[in-house]
């Protein structure tokens, strides 16, 4: 068992032909920007959008704990010392305002899930993608995924930081059709600041990755204040051009806000605002493009 | 597309300026003339078709059996009619007067005097009528045809058991406005000219057996009557030769002279003769086409079929001696289009200045496909047609891509890029389902081959079958009749049977089979209206023209309307799938299963709109299971549903010896039903529209469009003559070449699990939103109504917002 924040179907962006995402959740870096915060803690959360909120206070009725108050200004309040996730607010509430991120499943569950996509996925050349948070947090459970599927001849695509154990990455590796990994800052110092971590560990298991002959997209979010400057581009397109398997395409993700209405929802904090983050300029995205291609590179902006 | 978008604002650069530069040709000068024109043209209303009519009719009213007294109509309207060649046109041939000048029809239903005022002057979809014209009209033609149309013979008819359901908007009538139609024509009209035919008439004439067939006076005279039909469709055509010829003494341009003189000799040639290059063979559609259109209005979608199959022989021969080039087709191709979109709807009787319809007249071209034997059907028209319907996207025509598990990957990848632009078409037919759908009916495979859809998604054997629509069923309002033991809500009056207290009801099974009570009841007052309305038409308005068109009318001496084509079928087009399985789902599980609600709180909710009860509404949106999702608990009820609707009204015999069969399309009927219609227990308020064709309830889909894909192939759906799927793309989903592949791939899977047909409106919300507001600037924006696309500033308020509400398919 382990917990899955979302599982996506039409997924046409996370590997080739039409996907079936699974979102494991929990992952050991906390970027700043992150996208899906409520992947990052391996256990449950519980997420509340306002907009939905009709009023009725079927969740303040339903909390055992006392936790949660109606507010004119944000609606319902969770007072988190008190809340225990339980979930029973979530049930409640009729018009899925309160929600709690984070299911657990069973392989088998997924596989049936998976297998509701056989005919999309075979006739588009897809197949599944894991993701997370970082799914190489859940190794045994990830492979056995990867397994079941291999079994039943559907492509693979483990879409992580590589942030783990070289052993780990190793046999995962067998049973990976393709990789996509992201890669955030040449500098460790600098990509520890934004990330929580540092970065040896990633690049030295994107080189062994190369080294055993997987396929693998590498995935850069262009973040201007944080690695889409000329420098960063630079090292990141010499470190790829240097390994002894190229990966097949270097995407490159055009930095967005939209983290920020989950972490909203979430009850935490959006960091980028006291960075300021911005998205790249269409020239900078071209100029990135071309420090790829000066490399002999394959690079697309988006993925 | 956000590029697309851009481009898109002002109406007056974006429609006429630089429009295409994906293509190598493009629109060339003259095409961009007559484009403008055809979309600047102001629709209006013609009398002279009724006055000619009126006229004829009078002096000889009783003096002919019917079927030839309606081709001495259809000559003396061809004889008197103007013709109208316009400048820079190479193919030619207007219904009216005209571009956009559309004839009435006052032997079926006649416009009162307050009609054409509403008519001159609604806000959507007017059709401009001088004062003058008015007043002729009272005088000349609307006292003679008092008591005599075909509509007047329908009403006086109908008992009440069938006026009561029918005002209460239970169902539609397609009948009592115009004649039965969705006629395909097929390759016959490039094979035989006219005089050909006629020979053949003559034969059958001379093989009439006057001893021993009772029948025989009848056959004859039908088939005088279609002889006479031939000469009108000869003579309509001369006078266009002689037109040309006469512009052309006049034209001092000498490159105009020889396009007028070329005019002339096409025009003498076709349709006496059979086409002998591709000009000729794209004007005798032209003429076959206008001469259906002329003699009676058919229920719309008068279609050429497998236009660029029919063309191919003629493009081939062209290019390989050397008389046609590539883009000389492409602008004769061009013209043809512009030629359909300059012929707008007729418009209906008893109009409220409110009701709005559309100008379109559903011609759909079908493009791709399978040949007789099976085979791949792509050639190059395929290609120079999706350029051209990309480059002028027009109201008219629509065109729709068919794609069989035979078709190239390279033609599907083509038509998606056109999807992409956003305008609504082409849609997507699947062969491999609809043939099945036809062979199962009892046509021969070969003639299934030969077939594909008309109209909306409607399907049937082109060129050998007359397949009627007889108008809309709403499903969502038999539930509601059953969830009020057959009164109608919301005007307390008895409208159907009862069928039982359902407050009282202890199970879900008594719920359901009181519902097919309501069906089954509902049904068997529609067919027999139906049935008789089918006769008045084999009587007093026989097709003398189309029926030369329609094997094997002349062959058995009978016309479209009665028997003479080989295959006969009578559709019932039934609305609301969606809606009717969420409201089931939702009483079967929260009052049956988990008695979360009784069936009081349900009814109650219904009846007061759920007003106060929003929490309730909520707890139904969210948490019930929907149709759409890939989620057996609905899609299960959705399977009984469908596969009874199938059981209430296929077999019931259609007095031609054949038999009635289901449909599911809802053109735009969900809107009108839904306007009908209560609350409805799946958390729809009052009002709103009910769900169309066989798609999910607005909203209730949210899993993504595999999952809707999913839930639809669960549906047997070679079991109806049609299904239909609207999904709504935002642009973002379709940025870039691989996002095009896998909308090819996502129809490929649908396809792969029997789906009939998809559509795709490619458009966001805040583009229709921005629409709304500021509807200038949004002229040229087409949508995908519901099997066909619409100016969306031509919508009513109500189809606008019905269109904004359906589900975004958001990628991230």
């Amino acid at each position: 068992m382990s917990y899955v924040f979302d599982i996506k179907r039409y997924a046409i962006n996370d590997g080739p032909g039409i996907r079936i995402t699974i979102f494991l959740k929990g992952c050991p870096l906390r970027c700043v920007w992150c996208h899906n915060p409520e992947g990052l803690k391996p256990t449950q959360d519980k997420l509340y959008t306002k907009r939905k909120c009709i009023g009725c206070q079927f969740c303040v009725q339903a909390c055992p704990q006392g936790a949660l108050k109606l507010t004119a200004e944000e609606g319902i309040v969770t007072d988190y010392s008190k809340c225990i996730m339980c979930g029973k607010c979530a049930d409640a509430c009729p018009s899925t305002a309160m929600e709690m991120a984070g299911k657990n499943y069973t392989v088998d569950y997924l596989m049936n899930e998976i297998e509701k996509e056989a005919t999309t996925i075979a006739t588009s050349g897809g197949g599944v993608t894991v993701c997370g948070g970082e799914p190489l947090m859940h190794a045994d459970f990830l492979l056995e995924i990867l397994k079941r599927c291999k079994d039943e001849g559907i492509h693979r695509c483990v879409d992580t930081t590589l942030f783990a154990a070289e052993d780990t990455v190793k046999r995962v590796a067998e049973y990976t059709s393709l990789f996509l990994v992201d890669l955030k800052h040449m500098d460790s110092d600098i990509h520890k600041f934004y990330t929580g971590v540092p970065n040896e560990k990633i690049l030295s298991n994107i080189r062994m990755i190369s080294e055993l002959g997987a396929d693998f997209w590498i995935r850069i979010p262009l973040i201007v204040g944080v690695n889409a400057d000329i420098e960063n581009l630079e090292r990141s397109a010499e470190f790829l051009a240097s390994l002894p398997k190229q990966p097949q395409i270097v995407n490159l993700l055009v930095y967005h806000d939209i983290g920020k209405g989950k972490h909203d929802r979430l009850g935490t904090s959006y960091n980028p605002e006291k960075y300021s983050f911005e998205a790249p300029s269409e020239e900078l995205q071209q100029q990135a493009m071309e420090i790829f291609k000066a490399r002999g590179l394959k690079v697309k902006i988006g993925g | 597309m956000a590029e697309l978008q851009a481009q898109r604002a002002p109406f007056s650069c974006s429609n006429f300026g630089e429009i295409n530069t994906d293509n190598a040709f493009g629109m060339n000068d003259r095409i961009k003339r007559l484009r403008k024109e055809s979309f600047e043209a102001i629709p209006t209303l013609s009398i002279e078709r009724a006055l000619i009519e009126t006229e004829f009719y009078k002096k000889n009213e009783g003096k002919y059996p019917v079927p030839i007294m309606r081709a001495l109509n259809f000559l003396e309207i061809c004889k008197k009619k103007t013709i109208y060649i316009g400048k820079d046109e190479l193919i030619v041939g207007e219904r009216g007067p005209k571009p956009k000048a559309v004839p009435t029809f006052p032997e079926l239903t006649c416009h009162s005097v307050e009609d054409l005022h509403v008519l001159n002057t609604r806000e959507l979809q007017p059709y401009k009528i001088s004062d003058e014209d008015i007043a002729t009209y009272e005088r000349e033609v609307i006292p003679y045809w008092e008591g005599r149309t075909v509509r007047e013979r329908i009403f006086n008819h109908v008992p009440d058991t069938w006026k009561k359901p029918y005002l209460a908007g239970v169902f539609t009538e397609f009948m009592e406005q115009r004649a039965p139609g969705h006629t395909t024509l097929d390759k016959k009209v490039y094979q035989y000219g006219l005089l050909d035919l006629k020979a053949q008439i003559e034969e059958e004439i001379k093989n009439l057996d006057f001893l021993n067939d009772p029948e025989a006076t009848d056959k004859q005279d039908e088939l005088m009557a279609m002889s006479i039909s031939c000469d009108a469709g000869i003579v309509f055509a001369e006078r266009h030769a002689e037109l040309a010829e006469k512009m052309a003494a006049e034209e001092t341009d000498e490159q105009r002279k020889a396009e007028l003189l070329k005019i002339a000799e096409v025009c003498r040639w076709v349709p006496a003769h059979a086409p002998r290059n591709f000009w000729e063979a794209v004007q005798i559609y032209w003429f076959t086409h206008l001469g259906t259109i002329t003699e009676m209005n058919g229920w719309d979608a008068m279609n050429p079929g497998h236009f660029d199959q029919h063309l191919r022989p003629f493009y081939e021969k062209g290019i390989a001696d050397g008389t046609l080039t590539r883009e000389q087709a492409k602008e004769l191709l061009s013209c043809i289009w512009i030629k359909v979109n300059n012929h707008t709807a007729p418009p209906k009787v008893g109009i409220t200045a409110k009701e709005s319809g559309t100008y379109n007249d559903f011609t759909n071209i079908n493009i791709g496909g399978v040949d007789r034997d099976g085979r791949d059907a792509v050639n190059e028209v395929s290609y120079i047609m999706l350029e051209v319907a990309d480059e002028l996207h027009l109201l008219q025509p629509q065109c729709s891509l068919h794609i069989s598990a035979v078709t190239p990957d390279k033609f599907l990848k083509a038509g998606c890029k056109v999807i992409r632009k956003g305008y609504g078409y082409p849609s997507v037919f699947n062969p491999d389902t609809y043939i099945q759908e036809l062979v199962r009916q009892g046509k021969e495979l070969h003639d299934a081959r030969e077939g594909g859809c008309s109209g909306c998604i409607e399907v049937g054997a082109f060129g050998k079958e007359a397949y009627v629509l007889t108008g809309y069923l709403n499903t969502a309002k038999l539930l509601e009749l059953t969830l009020h033991n057959g009164i109608d809500p919301l005007t307390g009056e008895r409208v159907s049977i009862e069928t039982g207290d359902a407050r009282q009801f202890k199970s879900y099974e008594e719920l359901y089979e009181a519902f097919l009570k309501q069906v089954n009841y509902i049904v068997d007052q529609k067919q027999r209206v139906s049935n008789y309305i089918d006769r008045q038409f084999a009587k007093y308005a026989p097709a003398t023209f189309l029926s030369l068109y329609i094997d094997d009318c002349i062959k058995k001496g009978k016309d479209y309307y009665n028997c003479g084509p080989r295959y006969n079928t009578t559709y019932i087009q039934c609305t609301g799938l969606g809606t009717v399985t969420d409201s089931l789902s939702v009483i079967k599980k929260h009052v049956f299963e988990d008695g979360r609600f009784t069936m009081d709180q349900i009814i109650d909710a219904c009846d007061k709109n759920f007003e106060g009860m929003e929490p309730m509404r909520q707890f139904i949106l969210n948490k019930t299971p929907f149709f759409g999702n890939d989620d057996d608990y609905a899609d299960n009820i959705a399977i009984q549903v469908y596969n009874d609707l199938l059981k209430a009204i296929e077999g019931k015999p259609n007095i031609k010896g054949e038999v009635y069969r289901l449909n599911m399309l809802s053109t735009t009927c969900h809107v009108y039903f839904g306007k009908v219609l209560g609350a409805t227990p799946n958390g729809r308020l009052a009002h709103k529209a009910a769900s169309d064709g066989t798609s999910p309830s607005h909203g209730a889909d949210t899993h993504g469009p595999t999952a809707v894909i999913k839930s639809l192939g669960k549906l047997d759906q070679t079991m109806s003559g049609g299904t239909l799927l609207n999904q709504r793309f935002m642009p973002s989903l379709l940025k870039n070449e691989e996002d095009v592949i896998k909308l090819a791939s996502l129809i490929r899977s649908y396809f792969a699990m029997g789906g009939h047909h998809i559509q795709f409106n490619i458009v966001d919300t805040a583009t229709l939103k921005a629409a709304q507001k500021t509807p200038d600037d949004y002229k040229d924006l087409l949508v995908r109504v519901a099997g066909y696309s619409d100016y969306f500033n031509d919508m009513n308020d109500d189809l606008q917002s019905d269109v904004i509400e359906r589900t975004e398919q958001e990628g991230f």
